[in-house]
């Protein structure tokens, strides 16, 4: 160990409780342990079907280190939607859109810091998306403590087909943490915390409110949501990974959300790891959330313009979701002096399941308010090739 | 000005902290990590694919953020 650094500033001026955060300890010696991403290429076809939406594309990402300190990574991702979701058939037409998104991202390593700088761009003919992330992990206490540190800002621009004068702005800043510990030699215990703040045009320029018109044939109308400018969320996850007594491993995750809109919500994970031989790796797992709706949301409102701010975004209501999901993965080993190390062909395939509490189903003919509750399940696949090199 | 008694146990505190992490010994050694790098113990063993994935979520629920674990810790290769 060559020292360590503490950084101690004017404690009269600062609260007891901040002091500690003063305390900046950065322990240096000659084993470098954290390392950079690995070199990898990857191809993939995803797919997405269900509640009306079929959305599909492929996947491309380019990893390679240059000298023995530096990585850069390139992805290219496509999103090609066709939508007749029940929101959209409740009140347009459906469409088809596509949606483009490139990123790129340099690692730096130095000692056992590692620092990385990334950016994404994503268009569609009516949104489009610029965001920028800056992180940094340090490991610590002989290499079993990682702590992480994430700062993002991103804008976007949301427009609305057949309004060319509709233009409007968001941005939106991410402030993450995140702490991992080695607990035993068969046990990695994970902590995260993430704060987004947004601020701006946070609607979905598509999706209406419904209330009562005794007026109209079917006894409701619809007009566009009005959702506060800014929202603050905080997610906070803890994982756990097991290795077992022979090569499979489990693992673990509890998450928790809560935004100023008025959104709590929980996932828990399950995992379980296989492997047959050298080989194949087989993993099954199971995935369940829930939410409370937002404060503004309802299914149906009194009136026109009942309240200032109105939701009626399925996403904003109170539901729940459980997913159950099988990955096959096998792998290709190749000659250490191969420039191809290893490779692998991998299926993900994961079901869900989605139940809402308070968001019903319109299309089916019902007394107003009556309708009986929306539920829909969906698809979602991952095909890829992985290579090593 | 003389630093107040809860003052002097924070300082006291901090460079106790201090001195305590630059004494810690790992209880798990280097060579008693090849469970630990194996890669069906890795959070984002397919980043691609987990991205993906969250994406989907995502898209439909209310809740965001703290995806992935801070990643590394074990000190591997």
């Amino acid at each position: 160990m060559q020292g360590a650094v503490v950084a101690v500033i004017k404690f009269s001026n600062l609260k007891p409780c901040l002091a500690l955060l003063l305390c900046f300890i950065v322990q240096q010696n000659s084993v470098h342990s954290a390392v950079l991403p690995q070199e990898r290429a990857d191809a993939m076809y995803h797919s997405y079907q269900g509640g009306g939406m079929s959305i599909d594309g492929p996947s491309i990402l380019l990893r390679k280190q240059i000298g023995n300190s530096i990585s850069v990574s390139a992805n290219y991702y496509v999103d090609t939607i066709s939508g007749a979701s029940i929101d959209v058939l409740a009140t347009a037409s459906p469409y088809m859109e596509e949606r483009t998104e490139y990123s790129v991202g340099m690692d730096y390593i130095r000692n056992k810091t590692l620092m990385n700088l990334s950016y994404t761009t994503s268009t569609e003919n009516d949104f489009a998306a610029k965001n920028i992330s800056f992180g940094l992990s340090q490991d610590f206490f002989g290499d079993l403590t990682t702590l992480s540190l994430g700062y993002s800002r991103g804008n976007d621009e949301v427009g609305k087909r057949g309004d060319d004068t509709f233009l409007e702005e968001a941005e939106r800043q991410n402030y993450r943490l995140g702490l991992t510990q080695v607990l035993t030699k068969n046990m990695i215990l994970g902590l995260s915390f993430e704060n987004i703040a947004d601020q701006g045009y946070l609607n979905n320029p598509y999706r209406s409110v419904r209330f009562v018109d005794a007026n109209s044939d079917k006894g409701y109308r619809f007009e566009t949501e009005v959702y506060p400018t800014t929202r603050t969320s905080n997610a906070a996850a803890l994982t756990a990974n097991y290795y077992l007594p022979y090569r499979a491993s489990v693992y673990a995750e509890a998450k928790l959300f809560s935004d100023t809109w008025g959104i709590d919500a929980t996932t828990y994970k399950v995992g379980y790891i296989h492997t047959f031989g050298d080989d194949w790796i087989v993993e099954v797992r199971s995935r369940y959330y829930a939410q409370d709706k937002a404060d503004f949301y309802q299914d149906l409102y009194q009136r026109s313009e009942e309240f200032n701010f109105r939701a009626r975004d399925k996403e904003m209501s109170t539901f729940s979701n459980v997913s159950v999901g099988l990955s096959v993965t096998y792998e290709f080993r190749f000659s250490a002096t191969n420039w191809l190390k290893k490779s692998t062909l991998n299926l993900d395939f994961d079901h869900v399941q989605f139940d809402y509490d308070d968001f019903r189903n319109v299309l089916i003919d019902a007394p107003v308010g009556d309708e009986p509750l929306y539920q829909f399940s969906a698809n979602i696949t991952r095909l890829y090739v992985s290579l090593f090199y | 000005m003389a630093l107040s008694f809860k003052r002097q146990l924070i300082m006291l505190s901090v460079c106790s902290l201090n001195l305590a992490c630059a004494s810690i010994e790992p209880w798990v050694q280097p060579y008693e990590r090849e469970n630990l790098a194996d890669p069906i113990m890795s959070v984002n063993r397919n980043p691609v694919a987990a991205n993906y994935t969250n994406h989907a979520f995502q898209a439909r629920e209310g809740a965001r953020g703290a995806e992935g674990g801070a990643g590394g810790g074990c000190g591997c290769n």
